[in-house]
């Protein structure tokens, strides 16, 4: 049995479609994890690339994307059953095979899952549902346009019959594929499934403790590994007392494994560059970590990094006295001028520390490698980049390498580098056998690709209007390589406020670092949204100002900056969130001495979001945020459930790297390894997040992102109303403040 | 000699297990149990919490040469027929985002509500600030354990009205 796959032209036989879809892991919409061996294999064929229904009435979904808790697993294969009227509960999800022929570039980040798969699958769920129209109009002899569907059920209201998907799905299944772009979808008012609160189609699976994430894979004949690195960040062993290691009770194997390509691991995303590093291959976990503690490693630190925060923080000072930086990034008018004719002007140095993901699940990679074949387990942000590169790094036909595509306990950025498997298939390649190479939380912590620090100086000035008419910016970051800034400090091109502003100057000093850098949630925008904002606010308090005015009187009148491009800003779904926002917030209401309220707004990853936190601060600088106030315009939204816990989190994983997130570095060598160390919010800190979801009739954007940019400055500048001291470093603990 | 653990009441023969071993890895490595995750190692995330005769312990800071003689459940084993209250709450209120923290959160949160099934919001964060929510799930965990409470508690009443009306 066999069908024309639509998109590529492809036959796939369900016993195909098994295999495609990787592990055989299914998970129901009601939550429990099935397991679809091939030999189950129903001889119905699939209708699409995503959607296959079994005669048991079984409809199964296929969900594309990575999902390391964004919630991409139900909310894609939501609009799939939107599309083709699937009953929910009737719905099974599996994760896609990584294939670029049948699902393009499969990734998770950026916010782009829902953006960029929308159209795609509501196409995907409306062609299914035309063959399943087409073979009920066959079967009874009537026009498909007599005919309705709802609840996998297709009907001929005239004559009151009914058929079930799951009794046409076979015929359906032999019929012409139609025309996809010629299917009307659905507008937002017909929708059944889409807006409503719908539980994660792997909550009954977590709340069991079933087997679901990477480091739960196991494999016959499998081995454990432990990979230890330089903890100065780029430095090669020389010699190690393997002879000794081997010795240990539980140990297979150990040996040193050189960096193909070169030892340094800088830059972001590393392709398939590792560190140099010694292996130890043991018998279960804790004999490999156990036997670590005797591993002594001469390494050759030649070419290591020899960065030091501290230093960088007293250079980056010294660059922000000597004025703008050397490389111009944008001017615009006469800032100068402007500033000098200014009626408020104000000048300040904001600065944020390195932070670690410190997602809960360390990295960890299963992989089996033989002669002629390779096959990864991996919770990989990017599983394509995977398929793509180990070809040629084990040195096999790109045919033989099979990627598994693990859900992630936690991404936040850190698995849009594939190093870690990597590391794993080239020790499986040597050892010859299944290997699940396991990080420690502070190989984690200490090799991580961090969200860089930096320093921005910002001056600016007003009009006697409370009009912005001057803004200068001075980017202070580090560089690997003398040229590009880290990752995530770069200066993007900002609608607001500077596409509103007559007289722009930005300007650019880079400093020498080697520390890794990489994306961390809302990349660029989680230090900008705080420096800008909370600029904003001192110059609106400086000039009388109450914040909300300010912002909806400097947005200007309505646009969109550039028409139809999600990334652009539109000034009227901006003032909508700040409006509603401050409504929901009581803002404006007066307050104890102690506590204040605090408004930003930042536009990121399509997202227009404004918030309102409410905090008290006492004399000994302890602040308690007590409410955060979430107003988002991310387009017409998915799974409301989903979406609301993505802005939760985002308000307490924005409050956790404000608090005392920092990672220091003296000598190269990463100083905070553990949670000990590098403290995450805990539940009493927590405060209580109210979201309203803003629906201005645009089509859906991510949602994993865009509300964690404006966190910290609504904090920050709460904390000024609170008791008069202006936030400008993150963490706040380097200011004396504790949450 | 060999190595003996009682684990969600079954007994299990661990051969010749190097007894320091942690629990986290003689469950996860050994015998398959899954649910418990590795998180920190040093007892700081909570993210391996089972329970040790019914009180809830970090997995990763018990080797299991000292634990023979203990009871010891894990996520595997705290539903019976059905779901315990703490899960079904979990599910109801769509807690999870990654999910990776929350077998350790919900020990965490059926041992509190067993030794007292109507903690204040104050019992509940002393009782769950040890498990750190990455994803930042806490208000909808707190959620989850005070529906559980209820469920838990009304049962309680109705058992209460049966022996009344006795």
């Amino acid at each position: 049995m066999k069908l024309q796959h639509p998109a590529t032209g492809n036959s796939v036989s369900r016993r195909q479609f098994i295999q495609l879809t990787g592990l055989g892991l299914a998970l129901t919409a009601t939550g429990t994890v099935k397991f679809a061996h091939a030999d189950e294999a129903s001889a119905v064929p699939m209708l699409n690339a995503y959607v296959h229904i079994g005669n048991d009435g079984v409809i199964t979904l296929v969900a594309p994307h990575p999902d390391v808790g964004q919630g991409v697993n139900t909310a894609l294969p939501m609009i799939l059953a939107e599309e083709l009227d699937a009953a929910w509960e009737d719905v099974v999800v599996v994760n896609a095979a990584t294939d670029a022929k049948r699902y393009g570039f499969q990734f998770a980040g950026g916010s782009l899952s829902v953006p960029t798969r929308w159209d795609e699958l509501r196409r995907m769920g409306a062609t299914a549902r035309a063959l399943l129209l087409q073979a009920a109009a066959n079967t009874w002899e009537v026009p498909v346009s007599a005919l309705t569907t709802k609840g996998s059920k297709v009907f001929h209201d005239e004559t009151q019959r009914e058929l079930r998907y799951a009794d046409l799905a076979e015929v359906a299944a032999g019929l012409a594929i139609p025309d996809a772009d010629s299917l009307p979808l659905k507008s937002s008012d017909q929708y059944r499934l889409l807006g409503q609160r719908i539980t994660s189609v792997s909550a009954k699976a977590i709340a069991r403790g079933e087997s679901l994430f990477g480091i739960d894979v196991q494999r016959p004949d499998m081995v454990y590994a432990s990979y230890v690195k330089c903890p100065q960040i780029g430095g090669v062993p020389k010699s190690a007392n393997l002879a000794d290691i081997k010795a240990l009770p539980g140990v297979l194997d150990a040996f040193i494994l050189e960096a193909p390509g070169g030892p340094l691991i800088f830059e972001f995303p590393a392709g398939t560059r590792i560190a140099a590093g010694v292996a130890i291959v043991a018998t279960d976990t804790w004999s490999a970590f156990k036997a670590r503690k005797q591993l002594v490693v001469d390494w050759d630190t030649t070419l290591a990094s020899r960065d030091d925060t501290d230093a960088l923080d007293a250079q980056a000072l010294a660059a922000s006295e000597r004025g703008a930086g050397q490389n111009v990034i944008r001017t615009e008018g006469d800032t100068e001028a402007a500033l000098s004719a200014a009626a408020t002007k104000r000048k300040a140095f904001y600065s944020a520390a390195f932070i670690s993901h410190a997602q809960l699940e360390p990295q960890s990679c299963v992989a089996q490698v033989s002669a002629n074949h390779a096959e990864i387990w991996t919770t990989s942000q990017t599983p394509s980049s995977i398929q793509d590169a180990l070809p040629g790094l084990l040195q096999l036909a790109p045919e033989a390498v099979t990627v598994r595509s693990i859900r992630g306990g936690g991404g936040f950025g850190r698995r849009l580098s594939n190093e870690y498997a990597y590391e794993a298939a080239l020790i499986s390649q040597r050892v010859k056998r299944p290997v699940k190479l396991q990080w420690q939380r502070e190989d984690d912590m200490a090799f991580d690709f961090f969200r860089s620090a930096l320093y921005l100086d910002l001056e600016a000035g007003l009009d006697d209007a409370g009009q912005l008419s001057a803004w200068k910016q001075h980017v202070i970051s580090g560089s690997a390589d003398g040229e590009n800034a880290n990752y995530g400090t770069s200066h993007q091109k900002r609608n607001f406020p500077e596409d509103t502003v007559t007289n722009v100057l930005i300007s650019q000093t880079l400093l020498a670092t080697k520390t890794p850098t990489g994306a961390w949630r809302a990349p660029v925008s989680n230090i900008y949204a705080f420096a800008e904002q909370s600029f904003m606010n001192e110059l609106a308090v400086e000039a009388n100002i109450d914040f909300r005015d300010f912002l909806i009187q400097n947005l200007g009148s309505d646009q969109w900056f550039t028409e139809g491009d999600r990334n652009a800003l539109n000034t009227a779904r901006a003032k909508a969130v700040i409006r509603a926002v401050c409504n929901d917030a009581g803002w404006g209401r007066s307050l104890p001495p102690g506590r204040g309220l605090g408004l930003a707004f930042f536009f990121s990853h399509a997202g227009h979001v404004a918030e309102v936190a409410e905090v008290s601060v006492d004399d000994g600088k302890r602040v308690k945020v007590h409410d955060v106030w979430v107003a988002a315009d991310v387009g017409h939204v998915i799974n409301l459930s989903g979406v609301e816990n993505q802005i939760e989190g985002s308000v307490v994983d924005g409050l956790s790297a404000l608090a005392n997130q920092q990672i220091h570095v003296k000598n190269g060598q990463v100083q905070e390894r553990n949670f000990d160390q590098y403290a995450l919010l805990r539940m009493p800190q927590a405060p209580r997040v109210h979201v309203r979801m803003v629906d201005s009739g645009f089509a859906p954007t991510g949602a994993g992102e865009p509300a964690l940019p404006p966190l910290a400055p609504a904090v920050g500048n709460a904390i000024f109303a609170a008791c008069g001291e202006r936030v400008r470093s993150l963490p706040i603990s380097r200011e004396g403040f504790v949450v | 000699m060999a190595l003996t653990l009682v684990v969600n009441g079954q007994s299990h023969d661990l051969g010749t297990i190097d007894p320091d071993t942690p629990l986290l890895w003689a469950l996860r490595d050994h015998l398959g149990l899954v649910g418990a995750k590795y998180g920190c190692g040093v007892g700081q995330c909570g993210a391996c919490t089972v329970w040790l005769d019914g009180v809830a312990m970090r997995s990763c800071q018990l080797p299991v040469g000292q634990i023979t003689d203990r009871a010891i459940t894990t996520i595997e084993g705290l539903a019976g027929e059905s779901l315990h209250p703490v899960q079904q709450a979990w599910i109801d209120n769509d807690v999870a985002q990654c999910g990776y923290c929350q077998a350790g959160q919900i020990m965490s949160a059926a041992a509190l509500l067993a030794r007292n099934p109507r903690p204040s919001e104050q019992d509940i964060h002393t009782a769950m600030q040890g498990n750190i929510c990455r994803c930042g799930t806490y208000g909808r965990i707190k959620k989850a354990i005070q529906d559980a409470s209820e469920t838990l508690t009304a049962g309680e009443l109705f058992y209460d009205a049966a022996e009344v009306s006795a």
